[in-house]
């Protein structure tokens, strides 16, 4: 079928999609693929900087829309999956919204952020000229099965990919030399300071009865971008044998974690062009991505949201945000995209609530979530299954003080169209 | 109430803790804690010099790599373990040390890695992974609320009985209904999510057993306030697959 067509087709199938209130990405997705499997390869192949893929277990989405305005701050026009619909249909989706009528994608690089199953999936379609890999942490082992399983998924993406591979050498599965032995495109590394690595508890220290945290701290290869410090309000970072002290409006360790990856990355797709300064200015200007640490203000009072998805994110995000002074809730949902299996809650350490105590507890295993948290000493004020019912709860309750709401994948989108009755919520293409 | 510690062992909580083991060890304690018994908790690694008067034993399961860890080792400890075992101490063993606990497993590939046969069990490598929500009876806990996630298909021998019958879900294996194996006080499962916080029944049965063997038979367990464990039972068991 000639790809006008296609094009054609597929716009109207996401209008229609839209129109009955979704957010457009599976079904104009599948439709594309179905009718045409190559759309995603021919539109993507004609780019000038080629495909960047982004992977990982966490941090996919804040660091991808990093890496998208740092690029963009050097004059590039940026295609990318926004919407955190991070398979190949999503993509399919969202290159639907971008192509002209001809089919033809008006960008000079795409940056995309897949799961580690679909990454797989898509460089057998498509070569990228980069990647950037983050982390192997326990996450959707019911889809899965094992750590070690998705690690190779990620070597697989790595050696797939053309042009430079950077990774986080802290990772105890991606940065060690076995893990790219066999990729031919050269690697670069980012990380932490050695000092800081005991903020990063890894799975494998998770009941550990050594202190050990992840243990591969050796600088792999020499250019390297370092995460030096935590200030105040921001953070120092080291690259081609300089400091630079920058402010920033991350919150978080793991974002700023996530932010030297985006650097390291930039740095390797721009090589001699990167204009540092404005690199520089742009990084330090970047806000959270949708609902991971996304402050909406709600009755004059902050409310963030805080996605949790995994032991290991929920454990950093709990040692990320003091709950001083904050109203907490927590919201847990186990639908596909949040998995179903629960146990993750029990790999995750909760005695940083034990003085303030959880207002509400919701979503479809709230009860497990307050057993959990019975187990821990911490006291509940409600336990509510329905989200719309505990949002308004927690409220009213909380009149006059911040709020932080932790939530799982699909009750943060639930949450986030309740929210948009209430106050202004930023529209996610 | 005696002021000697309960000592809860476990087992290789380095390598063998995924998919929130914790959660059985946390429930162990507090439950104890609430009927004011002080309660020690010892770990115990490859290479460890066993600690002595331990009064019950939990394990986990592990990734292929954290098994081939510990094989040696627990081969190593294997008769102590099967002799305290003999004396009655209560063992709580899931996924990977349950199938280590058995006779062998023998890999998909045809590799056998033995066990320490203290349950009468044989494992198989299967070529799908059985995962998801699962519900199981026993006419000494009733139902048995939790998720499974694994690919090894276990088989009963006549020394040992089931945990449990499945209703929804997998189990053991696929063809026999049963889930689980029982032997004395040592119950192996392939029984995640966690298990123990929302099978207070099971829960109460380990630490029975454990308190008996220390303060004699006449010991009984005070009763404790499980209405959040019997709403999430509830809820739980409602999900799908």
């Amino acid at each position: 079928m000639a790809k006008t067509v296609v094009t054609m087709l597929g716009k109207s199938v996401r209008r229609i999609a839209q129109l009955r209130g979704g957010s457009g990405s599976a079904l104009p997705g599948l439709f594309v693929e179905k009718i045409d499997p190559n759309f995603i390869k021919d539109t993507l192949s004609t780019l000038p900087h080629g495909v960047t893929i982004i992977s990982g277990t966490n941090g996919k989405t804040t660091t991808t829309k990093m890496v998208v305005e740092l690029l963009e701050s050097q004059g590039l026009k940026v295609f990318t999956n926004r919407t955190g619909s991070n398979f190949t249909r999503g993509v399919a989706a969202a290159l639907l919204g971008e192509v002209d009528k001809r089919g033809r994608l008006q960008a000079d690089i795409a940056v995309l952020e897949l799961d580690e199953a679909h990454a797989v999936h898509f460089v057998r379609a498509v070569q990228p000229r980069y990647c950037l890999l983050l982390n192997v942490l326990r996450d959707q082992l019911d889809r899965f099965g094992e750590i070690d399983t998705t690690a190779k998924m990620l070597q697989t993406v790595a050696k797939a990919t053309t042009g430079g591979i950077v990774i986080n050498r802290d990772d105890p599965r991606i940065g060690v030399p076995a893990f790219f032995e066999d990729s031919t495109a050269p690697a670069r590394t980012y990380g932490v300071h050695s000092g800081l690595l005991s903020q990063f508890p890894s799975d494998d220290s998770m009941r550990a009865s050594s202190t050990d945290t992840i243990a591969n701290s050796t600088k792999l290869y020499a250019d390297d971008v370092c995460l030096e410090a935590i200030t105040e309000n921001g953070a120092v970072i080291a690259f081609g044998g300089n400091n630079y002290e920058l402010s920033l409006n991350l919150t978080g360790i793991y974002n700023l974690q996530n932010a030297v990856g985006a650097v390291a990355l930039v740095r390797l797709i721009m090589g001699d062009q990167l204009d540092q300064t404005k690199m520089l200015k742009a990084l330090s200007q970047v806000t959270p991505a949708f609902g991971r640490g996304e402050t909406l203000t709600v009755d004059g009072q902050p409310l963030e949201l805080v996605l949790v998805k995994n032991p290991s994110g929920f454990r950093l995000a709990l040692q990320s945000y003091t709950p001083r002074e904050y109203a907490t809730m927590i919201a847990i949902n186990d639908n596909y995209a949040d998995g179903r299996d629960m146990s993750w809650l029990w790999d995750v350490d909760f005695d940083s609530l034990q003085t303030g105590g959880v207002a509400v507890v919701s979503g479809i295993r709230a009860d497990d979530m307050a057993l959990r948290l019975k187990y821990e000493n911490v006291a509940i004020g409600s336990v509510e299954v329905d989200l719309s019912a505990a949002l308004n709860s927690f409220i009213a309750s909380g009149a006059g003080s911040a709020k932080r709401i932790y939530c799982t994948y699909t009750a943060m989108l639930e949450l986030r169209r309740l929210l948009a009755k209430k106050t202004d919520v930023e529209k996610v293409r | 109430m005696s002021s000697r510690p309960i000592r809860i062992l476990q087992l290789y909580p380095d390598d063998m803790n995924i998919y929130g083991d914790w959660g059985n060890t946390l429930v162990l304690k507090r439950r104890l804690e609430w009927r004011g018994y002080d309660v020690e908790l010892l770990s115990y690694n490859p290479g460890d010099a066993f600690p002595e008067d331990v009064d019950l034993i939990v394990g986990g399961g592990g990734q292929d790599s954290g098994q081939t860890k510990i094989e040696d080792d627990l081969r190593r400890i294997g008769p102590h373990l099967k002799a305290l075992a003999e004396n009655g101490v209560p063992m709580l063993v899931i996924c990977g040390l349950y199938q280590l606990f058995g006779h062998y497993f023998k890999t998909k590939d045809g590799v056998t890695i033995n066990g320490i046969g203290l349950l009468d069990v044989i494992t198989v490598g299967g070529t799908e992974r059985l995962i998801g929500n699962i519900v199981t009876h026993s006419d000494d806990f009733g139902d048995i609320i939790g998720y499974e996630n694994h690919s090894g298909l276990t088989t009963l021998g006549k020394n040992v009985e089931p945990l449990g019958t499945v209703i929804k879900g997998a189990g053991n294996n696929v063809t026999d209904g049963h889930e689980g194996a029982r032997y004395k006080n040592v119950i192996g499962t392939y029984l995640h999510g966690s298990l123990l916080p929302k099978n207070p029944a099971v829960a109460d049965f380990l630490l029975l057993a454990a308190l008996k063997n220390k303060f004699g038979d006449q010991t009984t367990l005070a009763p404790v306030d499980d209405t959040a464990e019997s709403t999430a039972r509830a809820s739980a068991r409602r999900r799908p697959r």
